[in-house]
């Protein structure tokens, strides 16, 4: 009876903190991180669950920054693997909705990469189709998104190599130091990009982004657009998780120089 | 730690990817420089920026030539 009464009590202990849990969580995804509720929602049910076994365990020593940048993906949403399902069962209705779901992503991506409109085009169409037609070789080891990317991404880098055929080695050495060292260094202030439309400040990213070398732009998407891990990354383009970390750096400070004439906060006259 | 050696860590600093140590070194090295500080705090920018950038939709004539090759090889046309 006591452990009846005990386990009740456990119950009622668990729902009660995932209840109040869920709501701040949500309200604080919302209101800091822009997301929209239902995306705040989705996250929540996701984390919460694993966040109950940590709250009544010992939290582990943090060896993070204090500002640990990536959140939870709200590329790929629960239904990913019901869906991958039915697709290879024949399902063509649920192969189209993964089709809606990513083909914007699909062709940025390849568009990034390729600089190229009708490589892009081309890259993107090639990419869903022969994600259909080898769907029976996806394993379900990883996310349908990323396995999706690998394609876009052989199929994009194909495209580009075709057309600048000196410039689009992935096994290059990086640069010396001197590549390394910033020459802007100015306050942007808090929201820098607030100063933009969306589609001007879309502009501005993408220009940026195209004026990188491929070895650094293609490691870039991966991991700071798309949303790939590290080693997903390496597998992707069939580097080594060292090489893609040394390129991510360069992209990164390259890019930050870049961005910089537009985002510095004018001094006053 | 100098700022040549925070250069060379900034990115795994910035994904939580360093060491309690170095990271207590750069932590010491970014209160007393203001370079530094916003090196670092410019290329959390860029990032953040790029991250929560949303994909344009995708312009009509694209969509409707990427549907139209997915009907021709999988027999079907898409949902709209």
């Amino acid at each position: 009876m006591d452990s009846l009464i005990t386990g009740c009590l456990g119950i009622v202990a668990r729902r009660s903190w995932l209840h109040w849990r869920r709501f701040e969580t949500t309200a604080k995804l919302v209101r800091y991180q822009d997301f929209s509720v239902i995306q705040a929602e989705t996250i929540c049910a996701n984390l919460l669950e694993g966040a109950w076994c940590a709250a009544i365990t010992p939290p582990a020593k943090r060896m993070s920054s204090p500002e640990p940048k990536h959140l939870p993906s709200t590329i790929v949403r629960e239904d990913e693997g019901a869906l991958v399902s039915l697709a290879k069962s024949g399902d063509l209705a649920a192969f189209d909705e993964l089709v809606n779901r990513y083909e914007r992503r699909i062709f940025r991506l390849a568009m990034n990469i390729t600089q190229n409109r009708e490589d892009a085009e081309d890259a993107t169409q090639d990419a869903f189709l022969k994600s259909f037609q080898h769907l029976g070789d996806f394993q379900g080891g990883s996310r349908f998104y990323t396995w999706l990317v690998r394609i876009a991404v052989n199929e994009a880098l194909m495209r580009l190599r075709r057309r600048r055929p000196n410039v689009t080695s992935l096994d290059e050495p990086v640069q010396t130091e001197e590549d390394l060292i910033p020459r802007e260094i100015e306050d942007w202030g808090p929201t820098p990009e607030q100063r933009y439309q969306s589609t001007e400040l879309n502009s501005i990213l993408n220009s940026a982004i195209a004026d990188l070398e491929p070895i650094f732009r293609t490691v870039f998407v991966l991991r700071d657009v798309e949303q790939l891990s590290t080693e997903e990354t390496a597998d992707a383009l069939g580097i080594s998780v060292p090489a893609v970390k040394s390129r991510l750096l360069r992209g990164r400070l390259r890019l930050r120089e870049k961005l910089n004439r537009f985002f510095e906060q004018r001094k006053p006259a | 730690m100098n700022c040549k050696g925070l250069i060379y860590e900034i990115s795994a600093y910035l994904d939580g990817e360093l060491a309690q140590e170095t990271l207590t070194e750069i932590e010491v090295h970014l209160k007393r420089c203001k370079d530094c500080q916003l090196i670092v705090d410019t290329t959390r920018k860029t990032i953040q920026i790029y991250y929560s950038a949303q994909p344009l939709p995708l312009p009509d004539d694209v969509r409707e030539r990427l549907h139209t090759a997915l009907i021709k090889r999988l027999g079907r046309r898409p949902n709209p």
